[in-house]
């Protein structure tokens, strides 16, 4: 089975600070698979290098068996990314917004319209699409990015903290979107928190601590591994608080 | 990756670039306030004080206001660069430029294609003030309209890939507008913008050789010969290699395997 994205031995230096350190994990198709680290534990660094803003200094990061340094052109055609910052621009509408991001990737304007419409759909906003970015909520910024970033049919979905800032409802409608979108679509997430209430039964969790990946697998495995009650006090444990 | 993937993805960025422009129109208010500003009141205080000799391309006495045309076309160009570059740490800040730095497209396309919308736009402006210019006499013949045109683009990129430049290597706006005051008000005044080198050097031979390096001279006087259809062979070649050099610097700026934004993400 093709592996949607594969880490190998990735450290990453700024100066003589070590962000990353040995960095391995592997992710597939139509995996929701659950980053979890306090903040500055790393998850932005190797967010960054996996969208290629920056090289990683050692290891390799493959999409769908693209390398991301080598190959960049056919690895980023298959990443969507929500960053942690708003990207919305926020004097233009949410419908020229992603004309725009469909022209970064080269869609025409009718299919980029097609599609737009698709996306804007799923996310129950198409009484907005002609409004003011500006004058949106903070969770219905966030799922146009989200719809945004699914534009140009990615098949892996990257998310750094999405939800921080958010209300209870938005965060949750946010959170059940995503994650049908892996069954319906096989779409393969990587969704990077520090928020352990987002996390199910039954998913993928990796945990970071300090640039280093402390453990990963499914939550029953971590709780049992470490010997707790639940993955709150297996990440507790393991990161030391 | 096809050609007809890079010109939507151009299209893209200018029409941005335009609707950005279009929905702030204070921004495209102040742009030709600012030159007016100098003609209407700088230029008639001063030209009585300055007498300009006749020089290559005039081939009379001239107005003072006819001689600092050109100097605020290139003005009008500097603020648009830097005010451009302004926009990307705005928008660094703000997270969309990694949005399109994390376009499959090559990243040096990407800069480029902003590059160009920017000096897009600048060109409106400057045509919107050569316009208003005309009230003042300020009338090139018709074919200066015209063969202005590629100066204007060249300077244009020369002035935008320097912003961009100074973008990758800062962090912060607050750090910005203090590079704006280091750069833009030295550039502007230590040029042949307001008054010919053969006048400064006259007062100071240092000061002079400054003002003939300074790239921003180099764009000037571009646009002054090319708005009276003349070519500076000199002054062309001199704006090639700077516009090469910033260009150059910009793209190395971006560039993830060496560039600034890794430097600073590690700060």
């Amino acid at each position: 089975m093709t592996v949607a994205l594969e880490i190998k031995n990735v450290s990453h230096k700024f100066g003589e600070f070590l962000a990353l350190n040995d960095v391995s994990l592997n992710i597939l198709p139509g995996d929701f698979t659950v980053l979890l680290g306090l903040n500055g534990a790393g998850k932005t660094t190797l967010y960054s290098l996996i969208t290629r803003l920056y090289n990683n200094n050692s290891g390799s990061i493959k999409i769908y068996g693209f390398d991301v340094r080598e190959n960049s052109v056919n690895a980023l055609k298959n990443i969507g990314v929500v960053f942690q910052q708003p990207t919305l621009d926020l004097d233009l509408s949410v419908k020229e917004n992603l004309n725009y991001h469909s022209s970064l990737h080269g869609i025409s304007f009718a299919e980029a319209n097609n599609r737009i419409d698709s996306e804007i759909g799923r996310i129950k906003l198409e009484d907005k699409i002609k409004s003011k970015v500006r004058a949106l909520s903070g969770g219905q910024r966030r799922r146009v990015e989200i719809a945004r970033s699914l534009i140009h049919r990615p098949k892996l979905l990257l998310l750094d903290e999405p939800t921080v800032g958010l209300d209870i409802g938005s965060r949750q409608m946010i959170l059940k979107h995503v994650k049908s979108l892996c069954k319906k679509d096989n779409l393969a997430v990587l969704w990077a928190t520090h928020l352990i209430d987002e996390i199910d039964k039954g998913e993928k969790v990796i945990i970071i601590d300090k640039g280093k990946v402390l453990e990963s697998g499914d939550v029953s495995m971590i709780v049992r591994k470490t010997k707790t009650k639940n993955i709150r006090d297996a990440f507790n444990k393991l990161v030391g608080i | 990756m096809e050609l007809v993937i890079y010109i939507r993805c151009f299209k893209g960025i200018v029409l941005r670039e335009a609707l950005r422009f279009i929905h702030q129109k204070e921004r495209f208010f102040s742009a030709l306030v600012r030159p007016l500003v100098w003609l209407g009141i700088f230029a008639a205080g001063f030209r009585s004080v300055l007498g300009v000799a006749i020089i290559p391309p005039y081939e009379t006495y001239i107005p003072y206001e006819v001689y600092i045309a050109p100097g605020l076309i290139a003005m009008i160009q500097l603020f648009n660069g830097m005010q451009s570059s302004l926009s990307m740490v705005y928008d660094r800040e703000m997270g969309s430029m990694k949005t399109m730095l994390v376009s499959p497209i090559p990243r040096w396309f990407l800069l480029i294609s902003k590059l160009l919308a920017g000096v897009f736009v600048s060109i409106l402006q400057v045509y919107a003030f050569l316009i208003i210019a005309s009230l003042w006499d300020i009338i090139p013949p018709i074919s200066g309209y015209f063969t202005i045109l590629p100066a204007l683009i060249v300077s244009g990129l020369m002035l935008g890939s320097l912003g961009m430049f100074l973008s990758s290597a800062i962090k912060q706006l607050e750090n910005f507008a203090g590079v704006m005051n280091f750069v833009i008000f030295p550039m502007f005044f230590a040029s042949s913008a307001l008054y010919p080198l053969w006048k400064i050097e006259e007062t100071s031979e240092w000061l002079y050789y400054f003002c003939f390096y300074n790239p921003f001279t180099y764009a000037v006087e571009c646009i002054r010969f090319s708005l009276y259809s003349q070519i500076n062979i000199e002054y062309t070649i001199g704006i090639l290699i700077f516009t090469l050099i910033f260009l150059f610097l910009s793209i190395l700026g971006y560039d993830p395997a060496r560039g600034n934004l890794q430097k600073k993400a590690g700060k």
